[in-house]
């Protein structure tokens, strides 16, 4: 073995010379025995603190070498007993708890809960407010398929698309803002209608936005899509069959990656989206390529909905007409002995809602979200149950990731797209 | 109402007052089995361990069945190509309180047929156990587990039936049930105590822990000591 050198560049060297140069420093050659490996089994704990877990979330993987043999995902860091506090509050007083659930689409999950709560109490809401909401869930999909993309991008080692994405998910910030206040915690809706009607100008800026939207959609999709990497870092990895994946209870963008055309919206559809004219993206393999190209795909389709829903948005009132249900304006509150008799009511007792029991599934951005809700006619649930589509997905995490190295394992836990504060609640 | 001489942190603590009513609230009125091919089917086959079919919120059919017979009930209508539930939307359980049985509620939605069924088991408070379904639907696994432990029911031939979303060590009970106040059973006094002196080895699996009980021993090179062999020397 010949002799080598090294150069030590750090000036605290002592074996630096005279002038100021480092001297070159012979290593002595020795004999390097091979070292003994074992084939014993490791344990490596990633999280619950890791970017790369997109939440708190905390993976226990056992790895042979580089290879995962298993992975043991902890979760609960987070839980906040959303659905215990729901039993306390009135019907109206949940919505704040559903936003922050997924705070990555808030206003998917304000909308199913009251659309759950409406559908059991029979209430019927107005045409524009059926629409309004439409769009503001097409716009929350677009706002979650962009953190995603973002944040999955990074993980592959794409810097610039992340910034691409944050940029446009602060025009939709700003959008929330404008419209309830809230940039994350929205809490929009109200069983029977909405917190406010849309303020003056707002759809012009969602008008800008779709229209500018696809502008950088389009960079992105030329950064990324073709981009070797990221074709390298997800073709043939974490794939799932079309059975096992509906077997496992996938839904949503991962579903329909491995060929099932299942969406809520056009299979079991609520708010006339059988009237909308949109596709439902499928893939073939079932990879984390494919998932990538489902959801790029749907921020399309989604856009496609937001233009025909501004365009057929029509007047009139955002709330029903119904005192025991809707909120009377302050004005009348003040000046009208029957219906500040009403706000009284339904602010101390809460809107009554007829016994019974109602599971309405609603295709959020990341897959099927249902709303469980079961009255016994009283002004508050006596249950709330959330089906969360995030919980079943990262379940199957350990079959995905089984056989891959920790790095696809980074990859696959990016691809299901989750969010820990609706796997917590 | 709360009673004159509590306060409303009392109640609170009691937690949620049961709804005078008595008996399954929610089953509602029976219905035409008709309006529901799966309800009907079922009803010809099972016949008696088909306890109540019922409508709920204008359109969801709603069949309780008899809980020993669920797993086989659940797998005919999983299997039965006339059916065929293949997505098991959501297991979760309801506590209407006041010493009624718990509900386990299965929601199947069939991809095929696009047609929803919602199954419930209603199981006593003495007797909380019911076959998993984890055998049939994958989906079951945390979705049961959750269930296990928020409500305490036991879910016989589950894989890994360990609490989920609660700390593996939490000596509570099981939250979600009605008997369980809001602020947990402990003081904060007693929950603060406890969460100093817990051991981290609970936060781990049996499994884990026996992966990374011992040590792995990696025998590496060492160098020999300077000078015992010249530079240059062969190796």
């Amino acid at each position: 073995m010949a002799n080598k050198t090294v150069e030590f560049t750090v000036g605290r060297n002592p074996e630096m010379g005279v002038d100021g140069l480092p001297t070159p420093s012979p290593l002595e050659p020795f004999d390097l025995p091979e070292p003994e490996l074992t084939s014993e089994h490791m344990l490596v704990n990633i999280g619950p603190q890791h970017p790369a877990t997109h939440g708190v979330l905390r993976l226990v993987c056992e790895l042979d070498g580089e290879t995962v043999v298993d992975v043991t995902p902890h979760i609960g860091y987070l839980h906040s007993s959303f659905e215990k506090l729901g039993e306390h509050r009135t019907w109206n007083q949940i919505v704040p708890l559903t936003d922050r659930m997924d705070y990555l689409a808030p206003l998917i999950y304000n909308c199913a809960y009251v659309m759950s709560v409406e559908k059991l109490a029979g209430i019927e809401v107005t045409e524009r407010c059926k629409i309004v909401r439409v769009i503001l869930m097409e716009m929350d999909r677009i706002f979650g398929h962009l953190l995603w993309l973002g944040t999955t991008a990074i993980d592959v080692g794409a810097f610039t698309p992340f910034l691409y994405t944050f940029h446009e998910r602060e025009r939709i910030y700003k959008l929330h803002e404008r419209y309830t206040g809230g940039r994350i915690t929205t809490s929009a809706t109200r069983v029977g209608g909405m917190m406010a009607d849309l303020p003056e100008g707002w759809i012009e800026e969602l008008k800008h936005f779709v229209a500018t939207f696809p502008a950088t959609l389009d960079e992105v999709h030329r950064l990324l899509t073709g981009n070797g990497i990221l074709i390298g870092r997800t073709q043939g990895v974490g794939a799932i069959s079309a059975e096992d994946a509906v077997n496992c209870g996938f839904t949503g963008p991962n579903l329909r990656a491995s060929g099932v055309a299942y969406d809520v919206r056009k299979d079991n559809p609520y708010y006339d989206y059988d009237g909308y004219d949109f596709e439902v993206p499928v893939g073939e393999h079932g990879d984390c390529y494919d998932r990538y190209l489902v959801r790029m795909e749907e921020m399309v389709q989604s856009l496609a909905i937001l233009e025909q829903a501004i365009a057929r948005l029509p007047g009139g009132p955002i709330n029903v007409e119904d005192p025991n249900v809707s909120l009377p304006s302050k004005t009348d509150a003040m000046s009208d002995m029957e219906s500040m008799i009403h706000h009284f009511k339904l602010i101390t007792e809460g809107l009554k809602v007829a016994p019974g029991d109602c599971y309405f599934p609603v295709e959020a951005s990341k897959g099927e979200l249902g709303m469980y809700v079961v009255s016994d006619g009283g002004g508050k649930p006596v249950r709330w149950r959330v089906r969360p589509p995030s919980f079943v997905n990262i379940s199957v995490l350990p079959k995905l990731a089984r056989g891959h190295l920790v790095s696809d394992l980074i990859m696959i836990n990016a691809s299901l797209d989750i969010v820990l504060g609706e796997i917590d609640r | 109402m709360t009673p004159p001489d509590k306060s409303g942190l009392d109640a609170i603590e009691e937690g949620p007052v049961p709804s005078a009513a008595v008996g399954p609230t929610v089953a509602g009125a029976p219905a035409d089995p008709s309006g529901h091919p799966s309800v009907a089917a079922l009803f010809g086959r099972f016949g008696s361990a088909v306890l109540h079919h019922g409508v709920s919120a204008g359109s969801q059919h709603v069949v309780h069945v008899e809980p020993a017979r669920s797993l086989e009930i659940l797998g005919w209508l999983r299997d039965d190509p006339a059916h065929r539930y293949d997505l098991l939307a959501d297991v979760t359980a309801v506590d209407h309180g006041g010493g009624r049985p718990l509900e386990v509620v299965y929601q199947l939605w069939s991809i095929p047929h696009r047609r929803a069924l919602r199954v419930k088991c209603l199981l006593p408070l003495d007797a909380l156990e019911v076959d998993s379904v984890v055998g049939l639907w994958n989906a079951a696994n945390w979705l049961e587990r959750e269930v296990y432990d928020l409500f305490g029911i036991t879910f016989r031939g589950h894989p890994d039936l360990r609490r989920i979303l609660m700390p593996m060590d939490y000596a509570e009970g099981h939250p979600l049930r009605k008997d369980f106040p809001l602020r947990g059973r402990f003081s904060r006094a007693e929950q603060t105590r406890r969460a100093l002196a817990q051991d981290l080895e609970k936060f781990y699996t049996p499994h884990d822990i026996e992966i990374g009980r011992e040590p792995q021993q990696v025998t590496l090179p060492v160098p020999p000591a300077s000078g015992s062999q010249g530079p240059g020397a062969e190796s």
